[in-house]
C-alpha cells in the first residue's frame, strides 16, 4: 500500500490516489485534495456534501453514490455537478476520503 | 489523465422497460465520472422520450427466453413461463409489475425520473427526425430536456470524436 504526504499528514492510499483509512482523513487533507481535483474552494455547500458523504460511510462503511447524496444531503443532481464538476462520483468520494462508490445510481 | 473530455453517445432504439435501462445506467456512470453524454432516441426508443408513453413501458413474456419463474421466487432456475401463458390478458402487465417491484426493491429510478437525472447531470437528449416523421410526434410530445429533433447526419456530426453505443 502507498502513502503520500497531504496537508502535513502521511495517509496511506490505492493506486488510484484514494484514502484507504477514512480515519487519517481531515479537513485540511479535504481541501488540499480538492485543490487537485480542481476545486479551488470549499464552499459551505461542498462541506454539506462532504459531511454527509463521511456520516453515511461512517455508518455503512461505503462512500455513498450519487443518487444516496442526492436523496439525503439536501442539494439536487443539477448543484451536485455544479459543486463538483467533471465527475462528481469520483472527486466527492476522494475529496472525502473514502473510496470509490459501490453501486451503479 | 489527458486534457480531452471522454465522450459517450447512446443510440437508444427501444422501447421495452428491460431495454430502457441499459443507456440510462451507463449515461449516469458516466455523467458521474466526468464523461460527455448524448443520448439519441430512434425508433420504440422515442417511447423513452414520449411524455404519454415513458411511464407505461412494459416487458412482455412472451418469446423472453431469459424471463423465468425465479424471478417469482422459485427455486429451479430454469423452469420457464410457457409461451401460450404469456399471450393470456394481463401477462404483460404481471411481468412488468414484477421488473418494476424488483428495480424498487434495489432503489432504482424509474425511468422519467432516471432520464430527468441525466438531463440535469448535463446529458443531451436527441430525437431521431425520421422516426418522429413516421410515428406523427413533434417536439411537444417529448419529456424536457429533449433539445431537438435531428437527422441522422447530424448526429454523426454531433458525436464526432464519441464512442457510440446501440441498444
Amino acid at each position: 500500500m502507498a502513502t503520500r504526504d497531504i496537508a502535513g499528514t502521511t495517509v496511506q492510499v490505492n493506486e488510484e490516489g484514494f484514502m484507504t483509512n477514512p480515519g487519517e482523513w481531515n479537513k485540511d487533507i479535504a481541501v488540499e485534495l480538492a485543490k487537485e481535483e480542481g476545486i479551488v474552494e470549499l464552499s459551505p455547500a461542498h462541506w454539506q456534501v462532504i459531511d454527509f458523504c463521511r456520516q453515511t460511510a461512517a455508518s455503512s462503511g461505503k462512500a455513498p453514490t450519487l443518487r444516496t447524496i442526492t436523496n439525503g444531503a439536501g442539494v439536487s443532481t443539477k448543484e451536485l455537478f455544479s459543486l463538483f464538476p467533471k465527475g462528481p462520483a469520483k472527486k466527492v468520494a476522494k475529496i472525502s476520503g473514502l473510496g470509490k462508490p459501490e453501486g451503479c445510481v | 489523465m489527458t486534457d480531452e473530455t471522454r465522450k459517450v453517445a447512446f443510440i437508444c432504439s427501444k422501447g421495452n422497460l428491460d431495454m430502457a435501462y441499459p443507456a440510462l445506467v451507463m449515461g449516469w456512470a458516466a455523467l458521474g465520472n466526468g464523461i460527455d453524454v448524448t443520448l439519441f432516441f430512434t425508433f420504440w426508443g422515442l417511447d423513452l422520450i414520449n411524455k404519454e408513453r415513458v411511464d407505461h413501458l412494459e416487458i412482455a413474456p412472451v418469446a423472453n427466453t431469459s424471463m423465468k419463474m425465479s424471478m417469482m421466487g422459485v427455486k429451479n432456475p430454469n423452469l420457464g413461463i410457457p409461451n401460450i401463458m404469456g399471450v393470456i390478458p394481463g401477462m404483460t402487465a404481471f411481468a412488468t409489475k414484477l421488473m418494476k417491484d424488483k428495480m424498487d426493491a434495489i432503489e432504482v429510478p424509474c425511468v422519467r425520473e432516471y432520464l430527468q437525472m441525466l438531463v440535469d447531470a448535463g446529458a443531451k437528449l436527441y430525437a431521431c427526425k425520421m422516426s418522429v416523421d413516421m410515428m406523427g410526434l413533434k417536439k411537444e410530445d417529448f419529456v424536457d430536456g429533449v433539445l431537438d429533433i435531428v437527422t441522422a447526419a447530424d448526429f454523426m456530426d454531433m458525436t464526432e470524436g464519441s464512442q457510440i453505443i446501440f441498444i
